[in-house]
């Protein structure tokens, strides 16, 4: 019998190292760090626009995101269609694969959905309000020294400290 | 040498996505159980990816800048707007509590086979029109605390960039340190065998 074990992890040194040196080619050739969350707003204006196009236009929020009219005029939907095509080949070669819900061995399929969908939306809101996510303003602001960045990536690391005191049974 | 080039052109971009993906699927950060075990303290793995990602890639970038083959301002830095930073930092961080992903994570999850991704993403979206639908409210809040346009921390005290880059250093080493001290306490990392044999 040949059972196919996934590979187990990088080591988190050589996996931060790899991380870093991307970061830093994508500062070096385009001037910019790496995102995500710019790609969500892009994705909801250009939705928004096809169902309802003068709301949208009108709207001071997202009217900035419409310049590019399509998605994947923008930068951002590039690097994302790059993100999933490295997941999908690391986790393939890796054999890590696997078509699943993760959750936590105490959790349903319902509530994880429910979590999912509550801690999207949070984390939506706050990407907008914050004006980038754990890549763009943490990771990408980080590497270069920028003081909003330090004041984000604490109050990240504190509020899910505190968060997952109540909700650490959701997942161990 | 003159670098940043500012081209970003799609398929330089592509490919850094590539390995953006690729790395973080490497390290296990596409996982929720992975991600969530953070903040229990379990597995320190997210902090040491991160630090390590940083501290490399500002080396290098200050490298870059002390051989003169770099306009270091005429790289992105954001500027602070430190409630919209601190409460918007605070939502991602209790948004990955509850839902275990951040937006990036997400998407490598999502293509790692996890449809639990997709919903947190349904989320995100929702999250972001509440946001559209009251900006205009909102707008006292994002203005309150606006710092220095793109300032960085060598910019905020006048101490020299390399003496960060030795803190943030010696923040990560010990990090590494007191990471290891709780994993030996708390269960310890998660690998991909537990995580391929739970949860289906």
């Amino acid at each position: 019998m040949t059972e196919r074990k996934p590979q187990d992890f990088w080591p988190p040194l050589a996996a931060g190292v790899g991380l870093g040196l991307a970061l830093m080619g994508m500062f070096l050739f385009t001037g910019h760090g790496l995102g995500a969350s710019g790609f969500f707003s892009r994705l909801l204006a250009w939705l928004s626009a096809s169902v309802a196009p003068d709301w949208t236009q009108m709207n001071s929020d997202l009217g900035n995101y419409l310049g590019a009219s399509h998605p994947m005029n923008s930068w951002i939907s590039w690097e994302i269609a790059g993100v999933a095509i490295g997941a999908l080949l690391g986790s393939l070669i890796a054999r890590r694969f696997l078509f699943k819900i993760e959750r936590g061995p105490r959790t349903g399929v319902g509530s994880r959905i429910g979590f999912a969908v509550a801690g999207g939306t949070l984390s939506g809101f706050g990407a907008s309000l914050a004006g980038g996510c754990t890549s763009g303003l943490g990771l990408s602001g980080g590497a270069v020294l920028a003081v909003a960045a330090f004041v984000f990536l604490m109050a990240f690391f504190a509020a899910g400290l505190l968060v997952a005191t109540l909700t650490g049974r959701i997942w161990q | 040498m003159n670098f940043p080039l500012e081209n970003s052109g799609n398929l330089i971009v592509l490919a850094a996505g590539v390995l953006f993906g690729f790395f973080i699927e490497s390290a296990g950060l596409n996982s929720p159980r992975k991600l969530t075990a953070q903040f229990a303290l379990r597995d320190w793995t997210v902090f040491r990816v991160m630090f390590v990602a940083i501290v490399v890639a500002a080396i290098g970038l200050w490298l870059f800048d002390v051989a003169g083959w770099l306009r270091f301002d005429a790289l992105k830095i954001p500027t602070m707007f430190f409630w919209a930073m601190a409460l918007g930092g605070a939502m991602l961080g209790a948004g990955m509590a509850i839902g275990g992903y951040c937006p990036g994570t997400s998407v490598v999850g999502l293509f790692s086979g996890r449809f639990d991704a997709l919903f947190f993403m349904l989320g995100m979206v929702i999250g972001m029109m509440v946001f559209a639908v009251f900006y205009d409210s909102l707008q006292p809040l994002y203005q309150t605390g606006k710092g220095p346009e793109s300032q960085t921390l060598a910019g905020l005290t006048g101490w020299p960039s390399w003496l960060f880059l030795l803190i943030l250093a010696g923040l990560a080493g010990g990090g590494f340190r007191l990471g290891a001290w709780f994993e030996s306490r708390r269960g310890g990392t998660i690998s991909a065998k537990e995580l391929a044999g739970s949860g289906k």
